[in-house]
């Protein structure tokens, strides 16, 4: 008990000076979690090494604590200096003592009755700069936090939650800015990636990644489709600090499954795009779905490596797409250095030299229905992946699911759903899934750990050789990151929506999970 | 619909100022029953289903990643009015968002949509319920495996409001020739446990690591698979057997107008 106040009483001072020194050198802290994916370079790899292949067994929870909301848990915590902050449905953030699981302040975002969204009023985390927590809320807005105490500091609107938008990513702290995303691809809103200044909450730039008229890309719609073009970003990207570039993944064109209104390859939808951290310009960008009827957004997260390709080292970008491909971009301009399929797929025959999609004919949605692999969930989706320096694997909850895409009418409203179609299951057809490691710089499958039905989760991969990774029916287990092996496994008791992190606690580490309505930390006995 | 992109890019800044609020009544009381039920209602509401809501809910109501809508009993929505309820407002803590923006003669035309996905109406048929009832507990010996209203062993599906789900035609087909129509999720297994025991079940449940069985005589198992000697699945197969032979052409109409005629309280 005394040890616990003296290492929280130690630790309050260190929380108020997250400067973005610190966040640009985490993995020399890698007893802290202090952006989204553990790091700028979006890895989602800790030099942590305490729990190991070889103690992993003895892995026990050590505390549970339980939120009230019942939409799906999708945050990934931060950790900076023993207190664990973590993003609830909607936009509600609480700090944790780590050593204890008892909660040291709440901030509560009480929602307006009309906000919209397709997909649970979810939330994925929040960011930290300075001495302020910041987190994207359902309606919209951005808002920063005392770190001390979760007081408000500043609210700005970033969109107009009735037309659709909403913020379900967290935010990314780069320099003296609060990066941003935005979600409502379903609603035939515009999309765009938002910088604030993170002292004011000023707006400091706009991405909008979907051209206005006239603007280059904008002849890539055909007539005024590009007005409710959609494209958005509501998953967390990543940033190259030696380039100043952010980068960011973008999401399908709207409406979803009915191509025949905007016709063209609809830039920048289902894109990378890098854009310039200061003032929000497009330096380059890499479309991986032109003119998607799916809805495969790939709005999964980009990972920052340098890797060799066929005898050369580069700076790349690692990227799993939801359209069931794996990609290895030049990070310095885009340019497609090598990819392949790693999950199950029936829509290309495969990538051309500059990474364009050789699409299969008949394979858009009809008003009969389409059967197709992968499907509306994709091969993987927004949940992350990890790339481990140790074993210069990429990993990744990969699921090997077809679906029927129907085509339907395309009506635009303000406010409403603007999907020009349906998706349904196969009937009879058991989902199934599979955590795959690959190589990075190929996507040649090394190994796979099948699961029962796959998981709507991420992974993390460590310096013990480890691979944390969990399923739809609630386990959540170690994984050999070399050979795949199961080394640990423990049951939540409820579905798992969330990516695992972990850090130090009392000098322990530990593995904390987001579960069901609950968030588990593990620790060794 | 170039028109229609007309009208709105015209409409569009008033629609951006007063928009919303134009579609959503707040002093609207919802009438107990659907007013808008007519063949053209259900045909718009069909259009409106497969604009906005089949993309989770499937365009059958078939379900996906949203609740499958093609039964007749609806958890959420037991009314019409909650039915229309749920659609207006979505399900709070749920990925069902409200569909606010629509009108409510929209919302109940979708309704009747939804409604005409999975209630059947009843349905004449050649047999007599009350000799097929008798069938059901005597010569089918159905409550082996089959409850209705309390009654009999959960082996097989429930068949309380077994009428309401399938048609004459279907439950035919489910006592002549019962692997033809298998249940959505229906699994028959057979496995062989450390200890030698087989085991012929269905599945309750199974995750990555382990599974739970239903056996034929409604014990309940459940193992970790890696320490199964064998563990098969036999997809398409069920231990129902045919009644071909076993009952008349005569009796099997009996049976199915007593199953038809079994509703529940729907």
């Amino acid at each position: 008990m005394k040890s616990a106040f003296l290492i929280l009483a130690a630790a309050i001072p260190l929380a108020a000076q997250v400067s973005y020194d610190r966040i640009r050198q985490a993995d020399s802290e890698p007893g802290n979690w202090l952006t989204y994916s553990g790091g700028y370079n979006a890895q989602r790899y800790s030099r942590l090494d305490q729990i190991n292949a070889t103690n992993v067994r003895r892995l026990h929870a050590a505390w549970v604590y339980q939120i009230k909301a019942t939409d799906a848990f999708e945050t990934t915590p931060l950790v900076v200096d023993g207190i664990m902050y973590l993003s609830e449905p909607g936009g509600s953030v609480t700090a944790l003592d780590t050593v204890t699981g008892r909660p040291m302040w709440k901030y509560t975002r009480t929602l307006p009755d009309n906000v919209r969204g397709c997909c649970g009023q979810v939330n994925r985390g929040v960011a930290i700069l300075g001495e302020m927590v910041y987190v994207g809320t359902f309606d919209a807005h951005l808002i920063a936090l005392d770190i001390k105490s979760g007081i408000v500091r500043w609210d700005s609107e970033v969109a107009d939650p009735k037309l659709g938008h909403s913020i379900t990513g967290a935010p990314l702290a780069i320099k003296d800015k609060i990066v941003v995303g935005m979600a409502g691809g379903e609603y035939g809103v515009r999309g765009f990636v938002d910088a604030y200044d993170a002292k004011t909450g000023q707006r400091a730039w706009r991405f909008w990644t979907v051209p206005a008229p006239g603007e280059p890309g904008s002849e890539t719609w055909t007539g005024d489709s590009l007005k409710n073009g959609a494209a958005t970003t509501w998953v967390t990207g990543a940033y190259d600090p030696e380039q100043n570039l952010v980068l960011w993944g973008t999401g399908n064109p709207g409406p979803d499954w009915n191509g025949d209104v905007r016709g063209g390859d609809n830039l920048y939808s289902d894109s990378l795009v890098a854009l310039d951290g200061d003032t929000g310009k497009l330096k380059w960008y890499f479309q991986f779905t032109p003119h998607d009827v799916h809805d495969w957004d790939a709005t999964e997260v980009p990972v920052l490596a340098d890797v060799v390709v066929r005898g050369e080292r580069r700076k790349a970008v690692l990227f799993g797409n939801r359209n069931a491909f794996y990609y290895v971009l030049d990070r310095t301009n885009g340019k497609f250095l090598a990819g392949r399929p790693y999950a199950e797929q029936t829509w290309a025959s495969g990538l051309d030299n500059s990474g364009r999609p050789i699409v299969l004919p008949n394979t858009s949605p009809t008003e009969e229905g389409t059967k197709l692999f992968p499907n509306l969930g994709g091969g993987t989706n927004w949940f992350s992946p990890s790339f481990s320096p140790q074993t210069n694997l990429f990993y990744l909850s990969a699921h090997d699911v077809g679906g029927i895409y129907y085509k339907g009418e395309a009506e635009y409203r303000p406010g409403a759903q603007f999907n020009g179609g349906g998706f349904g299951p196969i009937p009879g057809v058991e989902r199934s899934g599979a955590i795959r490691a690959l190589n990075s710089a190929t996507g040649e499958l090394k190994w796979e750990f099948p699961l029962h039905s796959g998981a709507w989760a991420g992974v993390l991969s460590t310096a013990g050789n480890l691979v944390f990774g969990s399923s739809n029916e609630g386990d959540f287990y170690a994984l050999d990151a070399t050979a795949g092996r199961l080394l640990w496994r423990f049951q939540t008791g409820a579905r798992i929506n969330a990516n695992p992190i972990t850090y130090l606690s009392g000098g322990k580490q530990h593995v904390a999970i987001a579960s069901g309505n609950s968030i588990f930390a593990f620790a060794l006995e | 619909m170039r028109l229609l992109r007309l009208v709105l890019s015209i409409m569009l800044p008033l629609a951006v100022v007063v928009p919303l609020a134009a579609q959503v009544d707040p002093e609207y009381v919802i009438p107990k029953t659907n007013p808008n039920t007519s063949p053209a209602d259900v045909t718009r509401g069909e259009q409106l289903f497969k604009g906005q809501c089949a993309g989770c809910h499937g365009p059958k109501g078939e379900g996906g990643r949203g609740a499958v809508l093609a039964q007749p009993r609806l958890r959420r929505a037991v009314d019409d009015e909650s039915l229309f309820r749920t659609i207006r407002d979505g399900v709070r803590g749920t990925e069902m968002p409200g569909a606010d923006t629509i009108t409510s003669r929209e919302i109940w035309q979708m309704a009747s949509y939804v409604r005409s996905l999975g209630r059947l109406p009843g349905e004449n048929v050649p047999g007599d319920a009350k000799r097929g009832e008798n069938l059901y507990r005597t010569k089918g010996n159905c409550s082996r495996c089959h409850v209705v209203a309390g009654e009999g062993t959960a082996i097989g599906p429930e068949l309380t409001e077994i009428g309401a789900r399938r048609g004459s035609s279907r439950l035919r087909s489910a006592l002549l020739d019962p692997e033809s129509v298998l249940p959505e999720g229906f699994l028959q297994l057979r496995l062989v446990t450390a200890d030698g025991r087989r085991i012929t079940g269905l599945r309750l449940n199974e995750d990555t690591f382990t599974i739970q069985v239903r056996d034929l005589n409604g014990g309940l198992h459940s193992f970790v698979k890696e320490d199964l000697k064998e563990l098969q699945k036999d997809p398409g197969k069920s231990p129902m057997p045919s009644f071909r032979g076993v009952l008349s052409p005569a009796e099997i109409d009996d049976l199915i107008a007593y199953l038809v005629s079994l509703r529940g309280k729907l």
